[in-house]
């Protein structure tokens, strides 16, 4: 008598442990084999978008904190960049350099978290994960040195950065720059060394770069798959053009490139942030600008960043009021997504958790 | 540094083979016409010289007379870039060619498109509710919505 | 009066305070009990309460104990300071979570099998309780010295495999069922490396009997038997569910596996068996392997401490290891299991048959005795080809284990429909 079969759908999420927030994957498996995946989005919709056309240009700021809530710092500089051509406003030397210098400290830490979770992921209980905050913990020290607060810092306004960093915020800074390395050098080699997490992530969830591009895949997962195509270097803002960085890229698109990617992106990204200290000159920090800016009407502007989950980008157009008359966010979470059916059907339960935590979404972002 | 192409130049590209197809254009807009879209964006992509393989985003603006579709394009192999738009002139029912055939990166945005704002595309595999769940009345976006839903 | 019972200290202590009397004098030197004569039966009864007592009461108490190491420890190792709020460093929290789960509701799902679900637990305990009768914690401190001690424990504890499946099937939940199904697969799978490499221990010791195993241990087998040794640590920590192999409960990917579903009560007990298991499982390789309550000296009088040590030191490696390892695939778990630990095994045992053949009775003067200086002849010849079968079995499973799960190409994806839910 043959064993009768049959399919089983299953919703992972959107309480679950590793769907990274409130995702929701209703997936089809034959045994542990993932025959269909479809996520399901919106449990996290506050509706960001429109809230942007209730409030003036600075107040729509607060709200780009809450979209990707581990990098706040690239989701200010995007706004502020996209808000910035709308005005034709040029930005004080001094706070570009700021900027550049604090989104590069929170691409640190988004792919700390990234990794750590990651690792969470592959199963090993919280050892990592514990590593890799207490690295994170440091910097969101200094971003409260910064600007007051950690996660939601709100500390890039249209025209610069909200305050020049306190005096004492440079010893602190050189006192993590000069452990960094250390800490880096032993993440990587407890993570990138271990047999299980090698046999776990290489050669799963491979992502062709012709696939890659088609589905507007950006950010670390494109580079995994081969393309060295980071906006900082392809279309530099800010004063990225000044400083010298390497853009990592992997070999073959699979888990485990999109995990080196980001290891070396640290590594870059702390070298970007010595480089800031060293030719950061005195001046102001902002542009001097109205209370409450009025861009022309009709005026519209794309503002993006190389946030560390991709391409981030604001899509304003103004109708001369004190509101943007339209707010987009594209947000590089939503659409790396795109790939997730190509990227899962076919693999087996476990990598689905693993290939998922190295695209590395943010539910807030996904959601806006 | 990204080259962002101007409305006119891509403009003369698309003179030979769409004639009728570039309704206008100003700075590095260029608007389509809505029906030949997908024409359009297919020449866009292959055109070795153009070749748009990247697409950023897809954006609609509510102008209360007419919906406006916002794409941006990014070619990554000249590493230049173009704003492609497109206009539909109707509230009910609006409804423009998809590009998912073209770019398959198009897929979530024109389902976020088609759930807040409420313009339809046609030859989208899966067009349905991406943000809100089903049967929500309205498309929130829109700048006459108003929402009906007592909290 | 049971054979098996009048070895153990404290039965034949209660048992002749109690109702010593003229009858029982062979036991208990003629003095006379509490109890009037005649009623031997109720001392006898009395004592082997006694007995259970302590048992039971140590295996939960140890399991409360070890949920305290085992997060302190935890803590430790991911630079955190974990519990440290109830009792000196945290002593008591332990206590506080049993009291947080005994006075939170016991919720049993509507569409779950009542039976089958609630009998879980008692099953998961009573398996581990059982394999704890045979474990000897000193020198004549063991509930009973049966003569197939070591298979007793392996049957014992492979009655966890059925309750796990019982808790996936009845739970009615998804992804209760996913970690039944990787559980059975699992579990089964580990039970044959296991059983294998119990059979050298068995061979020296010439007996099956865990007390004769520890006399037997002259040196330490996990000298002896490095294989083996290591082959029991890898099979019973797969036993154990723990990592690298907690498929069956992988928090990140089925929440929390077979026991998703239980709440309350009956959750505890569950975690109350693991937690125990973990200890058990130490004992079992600190017997086995480590030479039990003998020590370097005093093993009469500290047999007790000197067990304790050893066991402590492989509920550290348990932790050590739950804290540093990622989880496997699978598939991955199953060559492992299939393609390395299997051939080793047999490798073992082909080896040490040859080698008790040869020193215990081809030259030896008493049939079956193997000296002190042959074991450590043994020793010489198994550490240097454990240290070989591993790097050659290490080199040609890698590849195979590595390989990753092959794309699906069977069934047609479903075509995207509209939500069916």
């Amino acid at each position: 008598m043959p064993i009768r079969t049959e399919p089983v759908t299953v919703n992972i999420g959107p309480q679950h442990p590793s769907t990274h927030g409130v995702l929701r994957l209703r997936v089809t498996f034959d045994g542990e084999v993932i025959v269909d995946v479809e996520p399901i989005f919106g449990y996290l919709h506050r509706g960001s978008e429109k809230l942007a056309e209730e409030r003036n240009y600075v107040q729509v700021l607060t709200l780009t904190d809450r979209l990707d809530y581990v990098a706040s710092m690239t989701n200010n500089q995007a706004y502020c960049l996209a808000v910035e051509k709308l005005m034709g406003v040029e930005v004080p030397l001094r706070g570009q350099y700021l900027r550049v210098l604090a989104a590069e400290l929170q691409r640190v830490a988004s792919h700390l978290v990234a990794v750590g979770f990651l690792l969470q992921d592959l199963g090993a209980l919280a050892t990592p994960l514990m590593y890799c905050f207490r690295f994170r913990e440091k910097i969101l020290d200094l971003f409260e040195m910064l600007c007051g607060a950690r996660i939601t810092v709100s500390y890039m306004r249209p025209g610069g950065v909200f305050a020049d960093a306190p005096p004492d915020f440079w010893p602190a800074l050189d006192v993590l720059l000069a452990e960094a390395s250390e800490l880096v050098a032993e993440l990587e080699q407890l993570l990138m060394q271990n047999e299980i997490v090698l046999i776990r992530t290489k050669n799963v969830g491979v992502l062709p770069l012709e696939t890659a591009i088609a589905h507007s895949v950006s950010g670390p997962v494109l580079k995994a798959s081969g393309l060295a195509w980071d906006w900082r270097k392809m279309d530099p803002y800010d004063v990225y053009d000044r400083v010298r960085f390497d853009v990592p890229v992997g070999d073959r698109g699979d888990n485990y490139d999109r995990l080196r990617v980001r290891i070396e992106e640290v590594k870059q990204s702390l070298g970007i942030v010595s480089q800031c200290v060293e030719q950061i000159e005195p001046g102001p920090a902002r542009a001097e600008l109205p209370f409450v800016l009025r861009p022309p009407a009709g005026a519209e502007a794309y503002g993006r960043v190389e946030a560390p989950k991709g391409e981030l980008g604001f899509y304003l157009v103004s109708d001369g009021s004190i509101a943007p008359y339209r707010c987009k966010i594209r947000s590089p979470s939503l659409i790396n997504l795109t790939v997730l059916r190509e990227l899962l059907i076919g693999w087996k339960l476990a990598d689905m958790i693993v290939t998922l935590g190295s695209i590395d979404i943010n539910m807030g972002e996904v959601d806006r | 540094m990204t080259r962002a192409f101007q409305g006119q130049e891509l403009a003369g590209f698309l003179r030979q083979g769409f004639p009728d197809a570039v309704t206008g254009w100003a700075g590095d807009c260029l608007w389509i016409d809505a029906p030949r879209l997908l024409d359009v964006a297919r020449f866009l992509k292959d055109e070795p010289s153009l070749a748009f393989n990247f697409l950023s985003s897809v954006s609609a603006v509510d102008y209360i007379d007419h919906f406006e579709l916002v794409y941006h394009l990014t070619s990554m192999t000249h590493n230049h870039s173009a704003v492609l738009k497109t206009r539909v002139y109707t509230r009910d029912d609006p409804s423009v060619p998809s590009v998912v055939a073209v770019w398959p990166g198009a897929d979530f945005q024109e389902r976020e498109v088609w759930d807040l704002m409420g313009v339809a595309f046609e030859g989208h595999p899966n067009l349905k509710r991406i943000m809100l769940w089903d049967g929500f009345p309205g498309h929130p976006h829109r700048k006459d919505f108003e929402d009906v839903v007592s909290y | 009066m049971g054979p098996f019972l009048r070895d153990n200290v404290v039965f034949r202590e209660v048992y002749c305070w109690l109702g010593g009397s003229e009858s029982n004098a062979g036991l208990c030197g003629g003095a006379d009990g509490l109890l009037p004569a005649g009623f031997e039966w109720a001392a006898y009864f009395a004592a082997g309460f006694a007995i259970i007592l302590i048992l039971v009461n140590g295996a939960l108490l140890g399991a409360a104990a070890f949920v305290w190491a085992e997060r302190r420890l935890l803590a430790r190792f991911q630079s955190r300071r974990g519990p440290n709020r109830w009792g000196p460093w945290g002593v008591l929290q332990p206590i506080a979570d049993l009291l947080k789960l005994l006075i939170k509701e016991d919720i049993i799902p509507h569409a779950a099998d009542r039976v089958a679900f609630t009998l879980v637990p008692i099953i998961m305990l009573m398996a581990l309780l059982l394999s704890l009768a045979v474990l000897p914690f000193a020198k004549s401190a063991y509930l009973v010295n049966l003569n197939i001690g070591v298979l007793y424990i392996v049957a014992v504890s492979s009655i966890t495999t059925i309750a796990i499946f019982m808790a996936g099937w009845s739970s009615a939940n998804k992804y209760a069922m996913f970690g039944a199904m990787r559980g059975v697969a699992m579990l089964i799978s580990y039970e044959i490396p296991l059983v294998l490499s119990l059979v050298g221990v068995v061979l020296i010791a010439g007996s099956m009997s865990l007390v004769s195993v520890v006399e037997a241990q002259t040196i330490p087998f996990i000298i002896v038997q490095p294989l083996g040794a290591l082959i029991f640590m890898l099979g019973i920590s797969a036993e154990l569910n723990r990592t690298p192999f907690d498929i069956l409960e992988a928090e990140s990917e089925i929440i929390a596996g077979y026991h998703t579903e239980y709440s309350g009560i009956k959750f505890a007990l569950i975690q109350a068996a693991e937690m125990a298991g973990v200890l058990a499982a130490s004992g079992f390789l600190a017997t086995l392997f480590l030479g039990g309550w003998s020590g370097p000296f005093l093993s009469g009088q500290l047999g007790a401490l000197w067990f304790l040590a050893k066991l402590g030191f492989f509920v550290f490696l348990f932790i050590w290891i739950r804290a540093t390892f990622p989880r496997l695939r699978i598939d991955q778990i199953m060559a492992f299991a299939w393609k390395f630990l299997l051939p080793l095994a047999l490798i073992n045992i082909a080896v040490t048959a040859v080698q008790v053949y040869f020193f215990g009775f081809y030259q030896a003067e008493v049939p079956g005795e193997i000296t002190r200086g042959e074991l450590l002849i043994m020793a010489a010849i198994n550490i240097p080809l454990a240290l070989v079968s591993i790097a050659a079995f290490g080199r040609v499973t890698r590849e195979k284990i590595r390989v990753p799960a092959p794309r699906f190409e069977g069934l047609a994806p479903i075509p995207r429909t509209a939500e069916v839910d």
